[in-house]
């Protein structure tokens, strides 16, 4: 690896600069718009988290999930549950809730190691049809409050700091928002991210070459679900509400949708998908009931066409093309 | 003796529902190695059409013809305009845009329909049909015939007719088929055409019994895609006989076993099962990959 | 007399690979003719630019008219059939079937049938297994069978891709000879890609010989048959 030359030290500075700004930025933003956009933007971040675990799976591992919002639920449902019967303190619940997904996770990759591509977006499509009325199972009543479902307390900010409960689960879900996506990114930029894009691109060369495709498209799938069963926790606590029926297919098709126009494989990408799952509804919705799916289906199809690589992609294809004309010029002028 | 004969009779009806739809979907695997997503959601649009021209007054059989012929061009025109694109796009580009047709003509229907359920009309009578000593639903006994007649029909077609011939020419061996002259752009949008029309069918059959909603698909796609499984995804004969085996166990087990709210979870159960354990299913042929 | 089938500086690719550097050959009504030439001349992929199954470039006359860019199913419908390398058979669909998709494109329905009766005259075993499905045939009956289904099409020329290939000695005297007097009953062309020279140089008239997508040589068959270099290389006396 050459030594940074002052060219390239000088290009990093500017993009330090720019994300600790923006980071700033985003702390101040609960100050600056109301309650109910406060609480839009933990949704958006919550959003984040589920679709970054989805992307693990399906962007970078080439596993392709219709099912993801069963875990979302699994996540919700836990974290409700918790708090709803036991007593267990919110915060608490986000880890568990990782650890019961993790495990449900890696149980269901294990069967899906032998299904590929359409087999497996079949599988998992059933899964996220049938999640609701497992939810609704009579014998499970008792735990999941059956089609009413669980209603849960808003957490007061700890400590008696001066902000609103909406401020401080804003910050809260941030907080482990940075947290998960720092994770991610060491894990996918090193040799983990690597082996999982080799398995999705070139399964059989991986495998000669040394790769376990076994352990990691299980842990993958253990990953991706812990991911997305974070996210539902975050969101339970921040809608203070789960339901069966909140949890179907259509749920798991956002997501879907999500990391499409946010960009496969792309880390960002799950923060455009995020802005776009959020706020596209809620503008839609202004037009019709049924006006926000037909946008996603247009949008949908039309990104396979004309942007696969989604929003994310097509940021870094023009930001590659802005720094190759700057490039240009220094050499010209150097 | 006979709620259990009911039962089984009604699993036959629902399951020549599911045989319908299920051989749409192996329909168009053979030709294509895709599995339609919109395959329900196309169906259910089509029943809407039939309940639009039967609400402004057209006879139902007249209706039910045009709107099979209404569904045929659609499903040509989604394959010629939508699919043909991505047809050698990777697994998940073509996934993605199956989802977003599903997508699109779920919420098509909700936007001009609203989410309000309709009364869709059977054209068989309401009186129950005394045979042998047991009562049975005229309209169960129209449908399972509908299917059957429908299944014939295509059997026929298919084996005895030149054009059903290139089809299946096309949809195994694309390449030979441009050989001796077959359009096989044009077989695969006959085919779908075809899928779409069965759809329509299936749709206009059950819609009397779940009543007409946006939604009334889904679990019906499922329990096909279950049934196609079961059979053979590629498979046309092990598509239908999953059907029905699928309609009776459905009925079956939702009447004796687990009760009629897990039925979902049974087609899940199912679908994951047979991909694990025999994922060519009953008939299916067992793909070698080669490196 | 034009030729029938006049072919200019043919340039093929498969994608990034260029295959044919300008490919210059002629075939005349009613003539056999060979390509010849080692694996990986490039000898199957001149068959299949004829019948635009590749990327070309260059000029392909049939009958006078130009036919490059064309779609295949459309050259077929031209009077050019070709029986593909590996066969291209219809495995799943019987052996009647597959005869029948042969004459997918004619509308002579009488006729149909009466070549029905003249195929199963030039290959009785065909006959015998009208109904089998054609993936359980043998070599040389699939062989056969591909060659009787471009034959179905009653075609102006027939495109012929390694007819030998895994089969045995007898069996492929057995189809060459059948093919010659097809040649000279109903004075089909025929276009013959071989790697075995020696059979090829018998049946054919004339013969071009390709090296790495170029043609090295020319002429009658009996003129290719005496030269040294093609004796020594292909011949191996």
């Amino acid at each position: 690896m050459m030594p940074a030359s002052p060219a390239t030290a000088k290009s990093n500075k500017p993009r330090v600069i720019a994300f600790a700004a923006l980071l700033l930025a985003v702390c101040a933003l609960p100050f600056l718009v109301s309650n109910y956009h406060t609480f839009q933007l933990t949704l958006v971040l919550v959003y984040a988290i589920a679709l970054l675990g989805l992307n693990i799976l399906t962007g970078y591992n080439g596993q392709i999930s219709l099912g993801h919002g069963a875990f979302y639920a699994i996540g919700a449902y836990v974290a409700a549950i918790l708090m709803d019967k036991f007593g267990v303190p919110y915060w608490l619940t986000v880890p568990v809730a990782g650890v019961v997904c993790l495990a449900a996770g890696f149980l269901f990759g294990l069967p899906a190691l032998r299904l590929e591509g359409l087999y497996l977006a079949l599988a998992t499509f059933a899964l996220g049809v049938s999640m609701p009325q497992l939810l609704k199972d009579r014998h499970l009543e008792y735990w999941t409050g059956g089609v009413q479902g669980i209603v849960i307390m808003k957490p007061d900010p700890p400590f008696g700091l001066p902000i609103n409960q909406d401020q401080w689960l804003y910050y809260f879900t941030l907080a482990v928002m940075l947290v998960m996506f720092l994770l991610g990114w060491n894990l996918l930029r090193g040799r983990v991210g690597r082996s999982l894009i080799a398995i999705r691109d070139q399964p059989i060369a991986a495998e000669a070459m040394g790769v376990n495709n076994a352990l990691y498209k299980s842990l993958a799938f253990g990953v991706s679900a812990m991911y997305t069963g974070v996210a539902g926790a975050l969101g339970a606590i921040a809608v203070q509400f789960v339901a069966p029926d909140s949890f179907n297919i259509f749920l798991s098709i956002t997501f879907l949708v999500g990391i499409v126009i946010g960009g496969l494989a792309s880390i960002p990408g799950a923060i455009y998908g995020a802005i776009f799952i959020q706020f596209v509804p809620n503008i839609a919705d202004q037009i019709s009931k049924a006006a926000p799916w037909a946008i996603y289906g247009v949008f949908m199809i039309g990104f396979m066409y004309v942007m696969p690589v989604g929003v994310a992609g097509a940021i870094r294809m023009a930001l590659a093309r802005i720094r190759r004309k700057a490039g240009g010029i220094e050499q010209h002028s150097g | 003796m006979d709620a259990f004969l009911n039962q089984v009779f009604a699993g036959l009806a629902t399951g020549g529902i599911y045989a319908s739809v299920a051989l749409a979907l192996v329909m168009i695997y053979q030709a294509t190695h895709l599995v339609n997503f919109a395959q329900g959601e196309i169906a259910m649009f089509s029943t809407y059409i039939a309940w639009t021209l039967i609400d402004a007054g057209m006879p139902y059989w007249p209706a039910f013809f045009l709107t099979v012929a209404i569904a045929f061009v659609l499903g040509v025109l989604i394959e010629r305009i939508i699919v043909r694109p991505v047809e050698q796009a990777p697994v998940l580009s073509v996934v993605v845009v199956f989802i977003g047709l599903l997508v699109i003509f779920n919420s098509l229907a909700g936007w001009i329909y609203t989410y309000t359920i309709k009364v869709f009309p059977s054209p068989f009578p309401k009186e129950p049909v005394h045979l042998g000593g047991h009562f049975f639903s005229a309209h169960q006994i129209g449908a399972v015939g509908v299917t059957l007649v429908v299944l014939a029909l295509l059997y026929a077609f298919f084996r005895f007719t030149p054009l059903g011939l290139a089809m299946r020419a096309a949809a195994q061996n694309p390449e030979s088929s441009r050989l001796v002259g077959i359009r096989v752009g044009w077989m695969l949008a006959l085919g779908w055409g075809l899928a779409a029309a069965i759809g329509a069918i299936a749709g206009m059959m059950v819609a009397p019994t779940v009543y007409l909603d946006p939604n009334m698909m889904a679990g019906i796609l499922l329990y096909a895609f279950a049934a196609a499984l079961l059979g053979g995804i590629d498979s046309p004969g092990g598509a239908v006989l999953g059907g029905f085996i699928v309609g009776v166990l459905e009925n079956l087990l939702g009447a004796y076993v687990i009760g009629n709210e897990l039925k979902l979870a049974f087609a899940l159960v199912l679908i994951i099962g047979v991909l694990v354990i025999r994922p060519s299913g009953l008939f299916g042929k067992i793909h070698v990959t080669r490196v | 007399m034009a030729a029938l089938l006049q072919v200019s500086n043919l340039h093929a690719a498969y994608g990034p690979t260029r295959v044919l550097h300008g490919i210059d050959f002629a075939l005349e009504e009613g003539s056999i003719t060979a390509l010849l030439g080692a694996n990986g001349a490039g000898k199957t992929t001149t068959l299949r630019a004829l019948c635009s199954m590749v990327q070309t470039s260059g000029e392909i006359r049939f009958g006078g008219a130009r036919i490059d860019g064309r779609a295949t199913e459309d050259i077929v419908r031209l009077g050019i059939a070709h029986v593909p390398d590996g066969r291209g058979t219809f495995v799943n669909l019987s052996t009647e079937e597959n005869l029948r998709l042969g004459a997918y494109v004619r509308k002579d329905k009488r006729a149909v049938e009466q070549d029905f009766e003249r195929i199963y005259a030039y290959f009785p075993r065909l006959k015998e297994r009208r109904h089998q499905q054609a993936g359980t045939l043998s070599g040389g009956e699939q062989q056969m069978l591909a060659v009787s289904r471009a034959l179905m099409l009653r075609p102006r020329l027939l495109l012929l891709d390694e007819p030998s290939f895994g089969l045995a000695p007898l069996i492929v005297r057995e189809i060459f000879d059948i093919m010659r007097a097809i040649n000279q009953s109903e004075k089909v062309s025929i276009l013959l890609v071989e790697q075995n020279a020696a059979m090829a140089l018998d049946l054919a008239d004339h013969a071009y010989l390709i090296e790495t997508g170029r043609v090295v040589l020319s002429g009658s068959a009996h003129e290719i048959k005496q030269n040294d270099a093609v004796r020594r290389s292909y011949l191996g006396y």
